[in-house]
């Protein structure tokens, strides 16, 4: 943040940029998905609040979630968000330090304990949800 | 926002992240697929979400995810050019996320 505030007072020469930069090289490419993930993490976090501003309407509350509009922006919001849980995992991996006695953790086993995790948590969460309101 | 307020958001939008990593595709499965398809019933659902434990889960399901985004987005659209509007883009978008965890807190109340 420094160096923008610095960059912006300064009278030197900056190099325009393209807005569409990130479209000249696959990692850009991959960087700017990964980072718009978000808008489908904060979509669905919406979803969820508007679903509860008329959860007290059964009949709306039904209507919102059986239609097919909500069942496709569901389908694309997931597989943007589970590349977002995908890329999430494997970067935090790389930045925790874990250290077993002298040795430093791989990377690799942290992500896979967490996958591990995180498909336990999700199997739990649907196993409770389908146990108390399954049909 | 200034410097100083940078460690706040950045918890919050780590914070964020990681329930969305971990909770948000389950809940996508719940809300998208498992109702729509029949395999769990909307009215036992909506009888569901009103237990204690669940409102916990939904609001932190809704708000850490929207500060996630509010931080995330902020720096995208930074990166995309708008870099002058960088100090009206956080306020907006930590307002938002501020807005939206209010009437989640409201809504789950209410409920």
């Amino acid at each position: 943040m420094s160096n923008q505030s610095a960059a912006r007072k300064s009278k030197e020469y900056v190099r325009p940029m393209p807005v569409t930069w990130w479209l000249n090289r696959k990692t850009y490419f991959l960087f700017m998905v990964r980072e718009l993930t978000c808008l489908f993490v904060g979509g669905y976090a919406l979803f969820l609040l508007v679903l509860l501003a008329q959860a007290n309407d059964a009949d709306a509350f039904a209507a919102m979630l059986n239609s097919p509009l909500s069942v496709v922006l569901h389908l694309v919001a997931l597989l943007m968000v589970l590349y977002h849980s995908i890329t999430w995992i494997n970067l935090t991996s790389k930045v925790m330090v874990v250290w077993r006695r002298e040795d430093r953790v791989s990377p690799k086993w942290i992500a896979a304990a967490n996958y591990v995790v995180w498909v336990a948590l999700s199997l739990s969460i649907f196993g409770i949800c389908w146990k108390i309101a399954g049909t | 926002m200034t410097r100083s307020n940078e460690p706040i958001w950045w918890s919050l939008f780590s914070a964020g992240g990681v329930v969305a990593a971990f909770f948000i595709p389950v809940t996508i499965i719940l809300t998208g697929v498992a109702i729509p398809a029949g395999l769990i019933d909307v009215g036992k659902f909506n009888e569901l979400i009103r237990h204690p434990l669940a409102r916990v889960y939904l609001f932190v399901l809704i708000s850490l995810p929207l500060f996630h985004w509010a931080h995330r987005f902020r720096y995208a659209v930074v990166d995309l050019g708008l870099k002058g509007l960088d100090r009206v883009l956080a306020l907006l978008f930590y307002g938002l996320a501020i807005v939206g965890t209010s009437f989640a807190l409201y809504y789950l109340l209410l409920l």
